[in-house]
């Protein structure tokens, strides 16, 4: 085992590391807005608006995100004359945001179908409380329905959150310097893919791993009704989610 | 979990056996590998089978020394590690024989030469700068006095080259800073990027660009400025083998003397790549 | 772009691509039912390890299930495609085998997609087999029911109607991660595509059409899957 060619590969396969953490950020962060968005509307609006959006979200969720990035990169770079006349065409020309648009809207639409099964678990009872205080719809949204759903979607938007990660090393493909790019950029050197890819692999398991981690505590923090309390923890054995 | 490792043990077990087998045969069938996706050296039809100039080639080759063949398609970038853990026998994917690549593999005598340009849009300063001829990258005096003519002329421009080839090792060398290098996958897809805009040029293989430029939608672009041999490039296009298959290899080589010898390689370069790459006896 | 030309493109006539993308289809749908299916022999196995195994087969299993949910599958690809043959060469060393041992792509590629979904099919039978009332079980061993008997009559009965509709996901994310194999040239739908892009230089048609077929094949197997669960539950009282 050479170690010092493990050490040095590990090295340089950090140095992609922002670039990952960029792609992967900006993409939940606005992929996050719009999946709210998209599922209150998906929730409540009239059917003329639900169903596009319906469609919308099973394109995204029903197609692979290689597709995905293929179709908004070299598929509409062959629109250049119309892009540039939209005035659009220096957001396409760059790999960088083609990249991001792709993630986005692919984390929007299955972010949406989370956090609408977020809302759909709110109970009646809660809403109609709120609604004999005299919420406004603007107040109950943000004081109990969002808070309620957020919380009861989280562990599986926390596994959305993983899969975007892992989702980033898709950007190679289209010429991104990413840690799955500048691993392919050593093994061009070196031919030595597989020490290579092990690296690359321990560092987005040690990416993941925070992520996990930092999830489970949020979750923790968000749940203490959920928890025994302290007494009768001894004693009840905490049932594990399924 | 114990009957994981197991079954996993068997099954692997079961698979070395039969293709271990076929392995022990070798000298009478092989595989070679070819990438596919650099028209017209080698491409891929409708039908998923590769086609071009070294695919006839490989044929007409296997036919001279009586050698069962079956043509595969791997990516670029996986061509050598993927030889080297044994998927295939032979690289025959217009692989440049450099010395780096000699510290891995071994390599044929060279079957083809062919120099790398830059291609770039017809209005563009290196295009009209009417720069051209032939260096040798060996003979350094000459080639960094014709480099440092073009450099001016290309400056920051983003120029589009297929990763892990010997042409990203030339621009790396002598254009890092200058332009702005982009590294694709495959030729097909710079070549898409060219027409998008997304790349001002490209530099390749002088063959490959012509017969890129030659569709209507490059209408606009053209090879210019010298073509460059030697040096980075090594000594031209070879068929790599792993260090081990020395024996396969001479066969190779000794073939490749007789195509060059009766000119079939002269026949089948102006067929599919419109000139003469045919090296030196 | 005109009609015409879109038409003859993906046509059925000599020159159009249409047989090569629906076989390429084919090749997708046949990828990722075999490494569901060889997936749940492992996912099976791992769920065992983490619900009655020693403290080393849990080990062992918990580890499995975080790193191949944790990275990324185009990583575990390349590894497999790349490790799979030097470990196989090794192991036929040893046993005395000459040569390199290759492992097919059509293989590789099963295997990959396998231990993917294997990884995350741990976790759905763990989760259904928790959900098998506590009661059941005990009834089963009060009337003296054998071990494989029970397990038949039981449990796997009760098992695959809670597992349906996370096998259902699972079955979907494999779909879509089999397109991950065009990177080691096993020809499927996306890597048929490309190629499609590549030589006819038209990319946008090309992956349009793959987007196209993948949302059929979603659509048809998310109806398929939806039937399932219903007469699954046919024996359910709705609350």
């Amino acid at each position: 085992m050479d170690i010092a060619f493990f050490q040095d590969v590990f090295l340089r396969l950090l140095g992609g590391v922002p670039l990952t953490l960029q792609l992967a950020g900006i993409s939940l962060s606005i992929g996050f807005v719009l999946a709210v968005v998209l599922a209150i509307a998906l929730h409540n609006a009239s059917p003329l608006v639900v169903l596009p959006l319906r469609g919308y979200v099973a394109l995204f969720r029903g197609t692979p995100l290689l597709v995905q990035i293929f179709l908004i990169y070299y598929g509409l770079g062959q629109f250049r004359p119309s892009l540039q006349a939209m005035g659009v065409w220096w957001l396409f020309r760059e790999p960088y945001w083609c990249v991001i648009l792709a993630l986005t809207l692919n984390t929007a639409a299955y972010g949406a179908e989370i956090l609408r099964g977020g809302l759909q678990s709110v109970p009646a009872g809660q809403i109609e409380a709120a609604l004999a205080c005299g919420m406004s719809r603007g107040l109950l949204y943000r004081r109990i329905v969002l808070p309620l759903a957020f919380r009861q979607a989280l562990p599986a938007y926390g596994n959305e959150i993983i899969l975007m990660v892992k989702g980033t090393s898709l950007a190679s493909i289209v010429t991104l310097l990413e840690v799955t790019g500048i691993a392919h950029q050593i093994i061009s050197q070196t031919y030595r893919a597989i020490e290579v890819f092990i690296c690359a692999g321990a560092i987005y398991l040690i990416l993941n791993f925070a992520i996990t981690r930092a999830l489970a505590w949020l979750e923790h923090r968000l749940s203490p009704h959920l928890r025994p309390p302290p007494a009768a923890r001894s004693a009840t054995q905490k049932g594990e989610a399924a | 979990m114990r009957h994981i490792f197991k079954w996993l043990a068997a099954s692997a077990l079961s698979l070395a056996a039969v293709t271990g087998a076929q392995a022990q045969t070798a000298p009478k069938a092989i595989t070679i590998a070819t990438e596919g996706a650099y028209a017209p050296w080698n491409f891929t039809g409708p039908d998923g089978k590769a086609a071009g100039f070294e695919v006839d080639l490989a044929k007409d080759l296997c036919a001279r020394m009586k050698i069962e063949c079956t043509i595969v398609i791997q990516d670029w970038d996986g061509l050598i590690p993927a030889l080297t853990v044994g998927k295939f026998d032979v690289i025959m994917a217009s692989m440049f024989i450099t010395d780096k690549r000699l510290e891995v593999i071994d390599f044929s005598r060279p079957y083809a030469i062919d120099p790398s340009s830059f291609a770039v849009a017809k209005t563009s300063a290196l295009a009209k700068s009417g720069l051209g001829g032939k260096f040798d990258l060996n003979k350094e005096g000459e080639a960094q006095a014709s480099i440092d003519k073009i450099k001016p002329l290309v400056k920051g421009q983003t120029i589009g080259v297929q990763a892990a080839t010997t042409n990203q090792q030339f621009l790396k060398k002598y254009f890092d800073g200058v332009v702005d290098i982009r590294e694709y996958k495959t030729t097909e897809q710079h070549d898409l990027d060219l027409a998008a805009g997304r790349v001002d040029g490209l530099f390749a293989q002088q063959t490959s660009l012509a017969a890129t430029l030659a569709k209507p939608e490059y209408a606009e672009f053209e090879i210019a400025g010298p073509g460059f041999l030697g040096g980075v490039f090594g000594r031209g296009t070879g068929a790599g083998f792993r260090k081990t298959d020395t024996a396969l290899r001479d066969q190779f080589n000794a073939a490749i003397g007789e195509a060059i010898a009766d000119g079939t390689i002269k026949r089948l370069s102006e067929q599919w790549l419109k000139s003469d790459v045919t090296p030196p006896q | 772009m005109d009609l015409p030309a879109f038409v003859s493109l993906l046509g059925f006539s000599e020159k159009g691509w249409g047989p090569a993308l629906l076989t390429a289809a084919g090749m997708t749908v046949l990828l990722s039912a075999s490494g569901v299916v060889l997936g749940a022999l492992f996912g099976g196995l791992a769920a065992f390890a983490r619900l009655k195994g020693g403290r080393l087969a849990r080990g062992t299993a918990d580890a499995y299930c975080t790193l191949f949910r944790g990275v990324p599958d185009l990583l575990t690809i390349y590894l497999l495609y790349f490790g799979g043959s030097s470990l196989l060469t090794a192991v036929g060393r040893f046993f005395g085998a000459q040569g390199f041992v290759g492992l097919p792509t059509f293989a590789t590629g099963v295997l990959a997609l396998a231990i993917i979904s294997g990884a995350y099919q741990a976790e759905v039978y763990r989760g259904a087999f928790l959900a098998i009332p506590a009661g059941q079980i005990e009834a089963a061993r009060a009337l003296a029911m054998p071990g494989p008997l029970m397990l038949r009559r039981i449990i796997l009965p009760q098992l695959l109607r809670y597992a349906i509709p996370g096998l259902g996901n699972v079955w979907q994310l494999i779909l879509k991660d089999s397109a991950l194999l065009s990177v080691i040239g096993l020809v499927e739908l996306m890597r048929q595509s490309q190629i499609g892009a590549g030589s006819t230089r038209q990319p946008f048609v090309f992956y349009i059409a793959a987007a196209v077929l993948y949302l059929v094949i979603t659509f048809i197997s998310g109806a398929l899957i939806r039937r399932a669960e219903k007469r699954s539950l046919r024996g359910v009282r709705r609350a």
